[in-house]
């Protein structure tokens, strides 16, 4: 591993102590950044770490919403989320991913800012624009199983690997911020993270001394929600596919959806067309096919994901049709498709 | 000066920060213990106990852990008379190790488990078990200690150990 600065901070001083630049970094839990700076994708010449920074371990709530600190943990997250019924899919999305022992280190800002699992981006001797920008992609015409379908260019085919982040894209999570000269921004999530076009290196709209301080999620009623997750092995793997749902129906039609996918983007993604087509809609075998399609007109397969439209369309089905049946039965409900069924 | 607690004693933090915790069990204390599969998150065989939760001592840091309390296999053993820890003698009984490699990380992470059941901390698992009657303790157990890969398949005799202890937590 390359060596480094390393710098604390710990919320009382300013950013503006630390020499932030492109060579930098944060470290949070560190579950992402040391595995890559190990490999030597990652080579900061300075760490500014974040285990001090007591402050970001809090979830604070007033009338209307959630504020997630950068550093709560996915664990703490998770067991938080189970205990909101407006919130389950987020404990869903959360409890799929990674393993107990990840999820206790893994914070909530580094995972929103976990790096592709593309095999190539790890592998420092094949050609890798988002590594090594400018030496092409060795996905595009290779193994590309895991790769994405959705928001690729022919510089870029790489997922984004986060669920949580999946099930933050569907309840409209906010992105808190501060600069070194003081400056706060909030950031959708939705319009927080970058298409790779000809820059797959840069993936969202932060700049490099910026510091994600919070989330914030609007409290608002979400229905019978329900996260699937397919993937290679019933546990421990990332996703090939996923689903994260949440749905009230009044009167036989969609009153109120959310909706995201995962593991078919190169961010999460928020399909828009698909949820203009289900909006008011009444929950058909039909009316899902012809949102999964609307959808996937603008998608792009590259051989070996070849397989990925038509699971999505599948799972997005099953997704749809469980969540819809039980909100008939029940309509009141709010919470897990599976808590009192 | 800079430490962690290691089974009940302060240590000092190395001087390079690139030491992993798990580097530092290795080449700072002779704890060999606590051991590496993979290096990179994906095996579990390097799990200790910090702070009271359970993590994978190849992806932090020794300097992150600063003032922390970690708890590794040679730590679970109580008091002078080293008694094995009830899951320590439940993986006896039960065969639930071939070769051993994994073993001492699937004990730290069963520890840890029992803790997180009886507080009852949600999983992927209980998620769905209203739904599906058949979905048992034991499905529970398999889901919470996925992040433990054991090459020797060890992994029915390594529930079954943790589930006779859970049984012995209830009398
Ligand atoms: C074997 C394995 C399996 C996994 N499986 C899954 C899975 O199934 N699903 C899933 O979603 N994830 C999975 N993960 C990924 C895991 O969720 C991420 O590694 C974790 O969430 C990253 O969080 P962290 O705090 O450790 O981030 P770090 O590694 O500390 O940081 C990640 C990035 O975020 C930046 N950063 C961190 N905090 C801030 C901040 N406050 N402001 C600005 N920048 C910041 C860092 O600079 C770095 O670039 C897996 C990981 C491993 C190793
Ligand atoms: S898909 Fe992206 S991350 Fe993977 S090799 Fe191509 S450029 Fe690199
Ligand atoms: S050695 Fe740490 S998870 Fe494999
Ligand atoms: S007992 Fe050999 S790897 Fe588990």
């Amino acid at each position: 591993m390359q060596p480094f600065n390393l710098h604390h901070y710990n919320g009382d001083t300013s950013l503006d102590n630390f020499p932030l630049s492109n060579t930098s970094r944060f470290l949070a839990g560190g579950t992402n950044l040391i595995d890559l700076m190990k490999l030597q994708v990652e080579t900061p010449e300075t760490l500014v770490s974040l285990a001090k920074w007591e402050k970001a371990n809090a979830i604070t709530e007033d009338d209307n919403h959630y504020y997630i600190g950068a550093m709560v943990s996915n664990s703490d997250l998770a067991k938080f989320a189970h205990t909101q019924p407006a919130l389950s899919i987020l404990a869903q999305a959360l409890l799929s991913g990674a393993t107990v022992q990840l999820r206790n280190r893994a914070t909530t800002a580094g995972n929103l800012l976990q790096r592709t699992r593309c095999y190539y981006f790890y592998d420092t001797t094949k050609a890798c624009n988002k590594r090594e920008p400018g030496t092409g992609c060795s996905a595009i015409n290779s193994m590309n199983r895991i790769h994405a379908i959705f928001g690729t260019s022919e510089h870029c085919i790489a997922t984004h690997p986060s669920d949580m982040a999946v099930a933050m894209m569907a309840l409209n999570a906010q992105v808190h911020t501060q600069q070194p000269n003081g400056n706060t921004r909030q950031i959708a999530l939705r319009d927080f993270y970058r298409e790779p076009g000809d820059t797959p290196h840069i993936e969202n709209h932060l700049e490099d001394d910026e510091l994600i301080t919070h989330i914030s999620i609007e409290k608002k009623a979400n229905g019978t929600q329900y996260y699937h997750k397919v993937r290679d092995r019933s546990s421990y793997a990332f996703a090939l596919v996923s689903v994260a749902a949440g749905l009230k129906i009044d009167d036989g039609r969609v009153k109120d959806l959310t909706l995201a996918f995962g593991g078919v983007g190169t961010k999460p993604w928020y399909p828009q067309k698909a949820i203009r087509v289900l909006e008011g809609a009444e929950i058909t075998p039909e009316v899902i096919s012809q949102a999964a399609e609307a959808e996937l007109s603008s998608a792009k397969t590259y051989g070996s994901n070849d397989f990925k439209p038509e699971l999505l369309r599948r799972t997005l089905e099953k997704v749809l049709l469980e969540i819809a049946e039980h909100q008939e039965k029940h309509p009141e409900h709010e919470g897990a498709l599976y808590d009192n069924a | 000066m800079a430490t962690l607690n290691l089974n009940g004693k302060d240590v000092s933090l190395p001087d390079d920060p690139r030491t992993t915790l798990l580097d530092f069990l290795h080449q700072h204390l002779s704890l060999f213990g606590t051991k590496k599969g993979c290096d990179h998150g994906q095996c579990g065989a390097c799990t200790v106990i910090a702070d009271g939760e359970r993590i994978n001592a190849c992806l932090v840091f020794a300097f992150q852990l600063e003032d922390a309390e970690v708890t590794t296999i040679e730590g679970i053993g109580n008091g002078a008379d080293e008694a094995l820890h009830p899951l320590q003698q439940a993986f006896i009984e039960r065969d639930a190790f071939q070769c051993g490699y994994c073993t001492s990380g699937q004990i730290c992470s069963g520890i840890s488990l029992l803790r997180e059941l009886s507080n009852e901390d949600p999983s992927a698992v209980t998620y769905s078990r209203s739904r599906n009657s058949t979905a048992s303790l034991k499905e529970d157990i398999s889901e919470r200690m996925s992040g433990n890969l054991c090459r020797c398949g060890a992994y029915p005799n390594i529930v079954d150990a943790i589930t006779d202890v859970i049984a012995l937590e209830k009398q």
